[in-house]
């Protein structure tokens, strides 16, 4: 088994131009900071903040889609809650992020601004500790799994599925943004967090925390991407996709789908509450609109379109579809939701397999 | 004070001489004490005072230069003196008018309420008891008690009765202001309660029975506030839930046959409210004097547009995604997103404005405490209506018995030859054109904007969920329960923390019942 892991490894990923493809994007993706931090600003090698925190949002995003890829396209689970857990993990590092001003906000006290502003004396309890970095990654990666544990616990037992899944994961993000837009909710209400000053000391805006922030995110790209593999190819992975394909015949076999499901769906809210941990800082904002049902959505098509039940494929849709999408509402921001609209319907009437899939399809008949 | 001896001088005078007349009454009254003269006369209002009183409120007093004389212009402008009626030289406007203060403001109010008494008009009658009551002023008391003795209508004798009620609590008499507490327990007005405070406390109110039956009689008239607050809390939950059932109709439908979630069905009630919204303007610049009837117009307009685009959808869309549900759900997302898009390009982003025809305002008010707008009981009605035709569509034609059955086994249906596709796209229209129905419900009570139906998908999958598929029974209990719920839990939680509540009850209860209230049984696994 062990050696036949690293073929099939090599076999998954493609002939040569395709792993000499992957090789130049991670290379240009691992220059990119340096290229941040070490040229000139005038250099035509320079890349800019703004490039870098685009394309950071954009990695931290297609960590998103290779969490939804594992419970939709490898588990059949669709998902329409998972901007919830995403958020979630933003939230965690933000509590950090705000803690981090310390006196440096508008109105000077030990408190994050929007507390003063609502006339409170002390911290709510949730956010004791919520100074230490380790602290608050632990809740960012912790809510969102316990969150996911509790609901997928009650939702795989009663074998809750298909588009009803869908829609209760839909009406629980509702809920959520319903919950975060109070301001007695304690999460600085619709404005939620933002005007952070500092991570570990480093000025949150400095070339050096960008880039550092940028590598961590690229990183943890391709060790999902390494774990994604590892385990869809491991006879658990088999059995993810026998419950996609059909769940009964798992189950008169003597499978009990439950725990494969709660596992799969449970690890891949916390990799979303670690990318949300790694997006906020970067993008230098969070609030309840994260949790609107409409991006939760938006999730499920950059899969679609990549390609789902692969693992390339997500990453490939989340890059192209926002990329697409920070074009299209600078050049023509009316025409941007007819686009996307119609992404949704062209990609699930011809496009089943996604982009990735256009390209087998392209191969095999070669 | 300088004035005053005089004054005195003169009405000592004259009171021996000849009766006062109300014109030199009233212009020589001590000025503190004109508002008591005035609401005198109101009990016994006559010809001369009524003069009077009508000279002084419009400021036709004057002093005289001298300060000794007080000055009539008369309609015609020329100055005499009210004492003995000589004309006097001058102009008015050097001179000050008689003051009218704040005290004698709310006399002449009550003054001309008091008049207004015996007006044929029923409405101004009303009014006139709802000034006089205002007035909290116990002298008008008399007036009241005489008027209740001659009133016809049954309904401004009430508001007589109450009235007087209210004027005597302040009485000095314990016994009138004990039943004047036991007739304001009977009214149950919450306004009330605010006149019966002062008269529990004994620093205000030194009779012990009074104390007593005061504090019962707010006891009695907040348990019937509660009463009421009840029944408004179930009337404005049936109305949600009436609406909700409006959403969620047509998405039940084409759920239970199709099994695809329809995620544009939050749109086919945007592009009802819209359909009204253009009909509106339509008989606004073409046929105004038809205007209230326009709602009417609409309902057919926005059925046939939604019905149309409904089937449009299931031919060129949903049909092609046949056994993928999941992914019939995501292109029916995109279809949304440009149907709002598209809205948003031809009528702009903003709310548009649809108004309410007359026969749809105000509302029906049962007590003081509970009143129901007609918009509501008008939907509520709307939507029986809707539910019984749906109801009868299903059940009693040849249509309706290819839905169920398609519903109920589709392969088996298929195989007897019942044109599935026909029924499916049908089908389709049929929920659609329901949702283009509640659309122009709900432009009568809410905002119409592109993301209307955004607001309610969420609510009304909840509905589905609650409800199972296949039996309207169940959607209809599933959106009344919802509604009910949801406005007995708002006003304690809040709407958000209500919402959520009721979402982790259907998480539980969808563990009881996986296939919602009212499940279709069935042998088919999957």
């Amino acid at each position: 088994m062990q050696t036949a892991l690293s073929l099939r490894l090599a076999h998954r990923i493609g002939p040569l131009p395709l792993k000499l493809a992957g090789a130049a994007i991670l290379a240009l993706l691992l220059a990119m900071p340096a290229l941040h931090v070490w040229t000139d600003p005038a250099s035509s090698l320079h890349v800019s903040a703004y490039t870098l925190t685009l394309v950071g949002k954009i990695l931290c995003y297609a960590i998103v889609a290779l969490a939804m890829d594992l419970v939709w396209g490898y588990t059949g689970l669709l998902s329409l809650g998972h901007g919830l857990f995403f958020a979630l993990g933003g939230y965690g590092m933000g509590m950090y992020l705000m803690r981090a001003i310390g006196h440096d906000g508008n109105y000077q006290s030990e408190l994050p601004d929007f507390m003063v502003f609502l006339d409170w004396k002390t911290l709510p309890w949730f956010w004791q500790g919520s100074e230490h970095l380790a602290w608050a990654l632990c809740l960012a990666v912790g809510v969102p799994g316990l969150l996911a544990l509790v609901f997928g616990w009650l939702a795989f037992r009663s074998r809750i599925k298909g588009v009803y899944f869908s829609i209760m994961t839909q009406a629980l993000t509702y809920a959520a943004m319903l919950l975060f837009f109070r301001n007695e909710t304690g999460f600085g209400g619709n404005n939620g967090f933002t005007d952070f000053k500092r991570i570990l000391g480093y000025g949150i805006a400095a070339p050096g925390t960008r880039a550092t922030l940028f590598l961590l995110t690229v990183l943890l790209l391709v060790a999902a991407l390494a774990a994604g593999f590892w385990l869809v190819n491991s006879k658990f992975g088999r059995i993810l996709t026998a419950i996609r394909d059909a769940e009964s015949r798992l189950m008169f076999c003597g499978y009990n789908p439950l725990y494969y499901k709660l596992f799969i769906w449970v690890a891949s809210a916390m990799l979303c509450g670690l990318a949300g941990a790694l997006y906020v800082p970067q993008v230098g904002i969070i609030n309840p609109g994260e949790m609107s049902p409409a991006n939760s959505i938006e999730i499920a098509i950059w899969v679609a379109v990549g390609g789902r039940g692969s693992l390339i494929g997500p990453v490939l849709g989340a890059g192209f579809i926002n990329a697409a999408k920070s074009w299209f509402t600078v050049a023509f921001p009316e025409y941007w939701l007819f686009f996307l609209g119609g992404l949704f319907i062209a990609t699930t009437l011809f496009l089943p397999r996604g982009l990735l899939g256009l390209l087998r399809r392209h191969k095999e008949k070669a | 004070m300088q004035l005053f001896k005089p004054l005195l001088l003169l009405l000592l005078l004259y009171s021996g001489l000849v009766a006062a007349s109300p014109l030199t009454e009233l212009a020589h009254a001590d000025p503190a004490d004109r508002a008591g003269l005035i609401t005198q006369w109101t009990v016994q209002a006559d010809g001369p005072r009524r003069q009077a009183v009508a000279a002084l409120e419009e400021g036709r007093l004057f002093t005289s230069a001298d300060g000794n004389h007080v000055l009539l212009q008369g309609t015609d402008g020329k100055l005499s003196d009210v004492d003995n009626g000589q004309p006097v030289a001058g102009d008015a406007a050097s001179l000050d008018a008689l003051p009218v203060n704040n005290s004698v403001r709310s006399a002449l109010e009550a003054f001309h309420a008091a008049g207004d008494l015996a007006d044929p008009d029923r409405s101004k009658r009303l009014s006139a008891i709802q000034a006089l009551q205002d007035s909290a002023n116990p002298g008008l008391l008399p007036l009241l008690l005489s008027r209740q003795q001659q009133e016809q209508d049954s309904q401004v004798r009430q508001a007589l009765h109450m009235a007087s009620a209210r004027l005597q609590l302040a009485s000095p008499d314990a016994a009138q202001r004990l039943s004047a507490i036991h007739t304001l327990a009977d009214s149950a007005d919450p306004a009330t309660l605010s006149l019966l405070a002062p008269l529990t406390v004994a620093a205000s109110e030194p009779e012990a029975s009074v104390r007593a039956a005061a504090s019962q009689a707010m006891a009695d008239i907040k348990s019937s506030q509660w009463r009421y607050n009840m029944l408004g809390y179930a009337f404005s939950g049936i109305s949600l839930g009436s609406v909700l059932l409006l959403a969620a109709l047509g998405l039940a439908i084409t759920y239970g046959l199709l099994g695809v979630i329809n995620m544009a069905h939050g749109e086919m009630l945007m592009i009802g409210a819209y359909a009204s919204y253009v009909v509106q303007n339509l008989f606004r610049s073409w046929w105004p004097g038809a205007f209230d009837a326009y709602l009417l117009a609409a309902l057919p307009v926005a059925f046939a547009v939604t019905f149309v685009i409904g089937m449009a959808l299931e031919r060129l869309i949903i049909r092609h995604l046949y056994g993928r549900p999941l992914e019939t759900l995501l292109a029916t997302w995109g279809i949304s997103l440009m149907l709002i898009q598209a809205v948003r390009m031809l009528f702009g982003a903003q709310n548009v404005e649809v108004a309410n025809p007359s026969w749809l305002s105000g509302g029906w008010e049962i007590t003081p405490a509970l009143t129901l707008p007609y918009n509501r009981l008008a939907i509520i009605a709307f939507v029986a209506g809707v539910l019984v035709l749906t109801w009868l569509l299903l059940n009693k034609t040849r249509l309706g018995l290819f839905v169920r059955a398609v519903t109920q086994n589709r392969r088996m249906a298929d195989s007897v030859g019942v044109p599935t596709g026909k029924v499916d796209m049908l089908a389709f229209g049929l929920g659609s054109g329901i949702a283009g129905l509640g659309g122009v419900a709900l432009s009568q009570i809410g905002n119409v904007g592109p993301e209307l139906g955004q607001g309610y998908i969420v609510d009304s999958f909840m509905v589905v969920v609650l409800g199972g598929v296949g039996q309207l029974a169940g959607t209809v209990t599933g959106a009344m329960g919802l509604g009910i719920v949801n406005k007995i839990l708002e006003p304690s939680l809040g709407a958000v923390l209500g919402k959520i509540l009721i979402l982790g009850f259907i998480i539980l209860f969808i563990q009881k019942r996986p296939q919602g209230l009212f499940a279709l049984k069935g042998r088919v696994l999957d």
